[in-house]
């Protein structure tokens, strides 16, 4: 018999007493009707208490903000499908540092490691417990430019914000590939203290955008 | 769901590192001798209980979200074989290649061999309890592959040649210093002047394995979740470091317990939200991967899973104890543990430690497995971790169970044991009344026993186990049955002046 037979054969075996399967009470919260406003204002609260930088911007706002967030980065990488105008202020005051990533046409992982900053955006963030998640769609990218670069500014449109864990999760994809970031990278494994700061992007600032 | 009929098969146990080498009393013994440990402990589990109540009160809807786990993970036992056919069927769909090992043996020999095929001799790992459990370092040592841990603790740990004390914070043990004394005695290259902020020692750990990261060809992983609709896998982790081994190398090989299904990705908004306040108590931890299979141009094209029994078939078919497999390794219940906090991890033996550690081990392993049947004595049975469990483990209630299974384990023997002599002569006491009253006879004798000093020091025999650390107060020279018949004796006249003190 092969492993796989025998081990369900075991499983099956286990359950040789047919244990009922219970009804799964979903009392809990699955949508909180929330403002926009109170949506941003916990969003900030969150990513604070995790050490990332936040701005609250208007549209007009995205471009001059992402170019202080990279003054002095000597180069950044943009997935394909970014807002193309978003970048002209960062182009103006230090232009040939842009670099573009695509599945079809990716950075090697050196070019990334050589690189200093990333630009993304998010599929869709929970206010409530500070989550950006990437999902590898046109303007999010591929996992390893938001990984490799130290710096990472993800802008958030205040449409892809819910309040709650749930909503966000109602309008994903869960077959492709998702990376959920809750502040820069960090570590509780000494004296169970949080420190930010280890293998991933060591600074995160995230521009949220008013509707 | 379809009816068993297959033949009766005897549990198939599992083996690794699941098992007490001493038995707990002897190990608490030697790791309560350890005053730095003691201190480590106590800091560390205090900070990690006050930050879990924080977020944990939080939430409104805490316990409506403990009680949909607990169903949720209820509803995966009973239907496990069925669900793991659905993952299979998704996980493959999308690319993915399925290993089955029914033990830790077959599973090292797996990866090994996946890893050889790649040509490769070093892999970097993200922190995973399956591989602990099974063993993976030591064998993939053997075999002349070296296997780094990129996890903080976990390289701590790895650096020290020491074994992991918590399943989630595995340097639980060591402090600030003792970290930064191993560091500058194990780290090629590390900055000589490294002081003991636990920044600094993060970046040490960053410097020391960026390198690693980016160019290592494979990685090996656990995984927190799979969900069977639609053979998706998650890692939830901190420092990025799972994040490096999942995304960058061309080939990822996951090992995971076949106990760790969800059903469908609406389950999953219910795991995280109580994995991570009950874990690190943040209200989500920084980094949490999902990936189904390959995707094309992003990420690792070579993607395996080896779904691991290992005991938990076992574990499964006992009916008063399968749902320990409900565990979805937050801590917890260590956390929150007045004897582990005490002990340690070490104590344990098993790589699953603390109250979890104390049913899932010797429910893995078989109770008459070397020192596990110690075990589940392991507890006060004060209930703490009942109540911090995320999915609700009833763990006090499997813990007696597992102590009457160690029991009755230990009855078959010919020559009846001291228990079995002593719980006869409990049967016989407690049956009547009379029994019970003849044997107050004997009180007396416990007073003399006890001497000048009013107190019983050494009892004869396994009853030697209660003087061991603490003293019998001398009996009562009368019993309460014996007072009580001699205060009611009268009827109303002798019981009145009792009611009028209690007034007064």
């Amino acid at each position: 018999m092969s492993a796989r037979e025998e081990i369900l054969e075991r499983l099956r075996g286990a359950l040789k007493d047919a244990p009922a399967v219970p009804e799964v009470p979903r009392t809990y919260r699955t949508a909180v009707d929330a403002p926009e406003d109170e949506r941003i204002s916990v969003l900030v609260d969150r990513l604070e208490d995790y050490k990332a930088g936040v701005t609250v911007v208007e549209e007009s706002g995205v471009g001059p903000r992402i170019a202080e967030l990279l003054d002095g980065a000597a180069s950044y990488v943009v997935p394909a499908g970014i807002e193309e105008a978003w970048f002209a202020d960062a182009d103006a005051a230090q232009p040939g540092r842009r670099r573009s990533d695509s599945r079809t046409e990716p950075l090697t992982v050196t070019e990334l490691d050589g690189t200093s900053a990333v630009v993304t955006v998010s599929a869709v963030s929970v206010a409530e417990t500070g989550t950006i998640i990437l999902d590898g769609s046109e303007g999010v990218g591929r996992r390893a430019i938001s990984l490799i670069p130290d710096h990472h500014v993800c802008v958030v449109r205040a449409a892809d914000i819910t309040m709650i864990l749930p909503e966000a999760l109602r309008r994903l994809d869960g077959t492709r590939p998702l990376t959920w970031i809750s502040g820069p990278s960090a570590t509780s494994d000494i004296e169970l203290e949080r420190v930010e700061g280890v293998h991933g992007p060591r600074t995160l600032d995230v521009i949220i955008v008013r509707s | 769901m379809s009816t068993y009929l297959g033949m009766p098969t005897l549990p198939v146990y599992g083996k690794g590192n699941l098992n007490a080498v001493d038995s707990f009393p002897a190990a608490a013994r030697r790791e309560l001798g350890n005053t730095q440990l003691r201190a480590n402990l106590e800091h560390a589990t205090h900070t990690i209980r006050d930050k879990r109540l924080r977020v944990v009160g939080e939430l409104a809807d805490w316990e409506d979200l403990r009680s949909a786990g607990s169903a949720v993970k209820e509803s995966v036992m009973a239907r496990l074989p069925e669900l793991l056919e659905e993952f299979e069927k998704n996980f493959t769909a999308r690319g993915g290649i399925i290993h089955w090992a029914r033990d830790a043996g077959e599973a090292n020999g797996i990866v090994a061999d996946l890893i050889r095929a790649e040509g490769v001799d070093e892999v970097v790992k993200v922190k995973s309890m399956a591989t602990q459990e099974i063993g993976l370092n030591e064998y993939l040592e053997e075999q002349g592959i070296a296997a780094f841990e990129t996890d903080l603790a976990e390289l701590i740990v790895q650096l020290d040649h020491d074994k992991p004390s918590h399943i989630l914070v595995p340097a639980i043990h060591k402090n600030r210093t003792q970290v930064r004394d191993i560091f500058l005695r194990e780290m090629p290259g590390v900055d000589p002047d490294l002081t003991n902020e636990p920044a600094k020692l993060a970046e040490a750990a960053r410097s020391h394995l960026r390198r690693k990261f980016l160019s290592s060809k494979v990685a090996i992983s656990g995984a927190n979740f799979a969900i069977a609709e639609s053979g998706t896998l998650a890692v939830v982790e901190s420092e990025g470091n799972g994040r490096m081994c999942l995304t960058l190398p061309e080939t990822l090989i996951t090992v995971m317990g076949v106990e760790k299904l969800l059903p469908a990705w609406s389950d999953l908004e219910v795991f995280m939200q109580l994995l991570p306040r009950s874990s690190t108590g943040e209200r989500m931890n920084p980094y949490t991967s999902l990936w189904t299979g390959v995707t094309e141009g992003d990420g690792p094209q070579n993607v395996h899973l080896v779904l691991v029994d290992n005991g938990r078939s076992a574990a499964l078919a006992d009916e008063m104890g399968r749902s320990a497999l409900h565990c979805i390794r937050c801590s917890a219940c260590m956390n929150v543990c007045p004897v582990y906090e005490r002990t340690g991890g070490h104590a344990y033996g098993s790589t699953y430690p603390g109250p979890i550690g104390a049913i899932l081990s010797p429910m893995m392993t078989g109770i008459q497995s070397e020192e596990n049947s110690s075990l589940p004595y392991a507890s006060s049975l004060c209930g703490a971790c009942y109540d911090a469990c995320p999915v609700k483990i009833n763990i006090p209630e499997i813990l007696v169970h597992l102590r009457s299974v160690d029991v009755e384990s230990k009855r078959a023997k010919k020559v009846p044991t001291q228990m079995d002599l002593m719980m006869k002569g409990a049967s016989w006491a407690f049956s009547r009344g009379r029994n019970l009253g003849l044997l107050e006879k004997g009180l007396p004798l416990g007073r003399l026993a006890a001497g000048r000093k009013r107190k019983i020091t050494k009892l004869p025999g396994i009853a030697a186990g209660w003087t061991h650390s603490r003293d019998i107060p001398a009996p009562p020279a009368q019993s309460f049955r014996d007072w009580w018949a001699r205060e009611h004796e009268g009827g109303r006249a002798a019981a009145e002046p009792a009611q009028g003190e209690k007034k007064a």
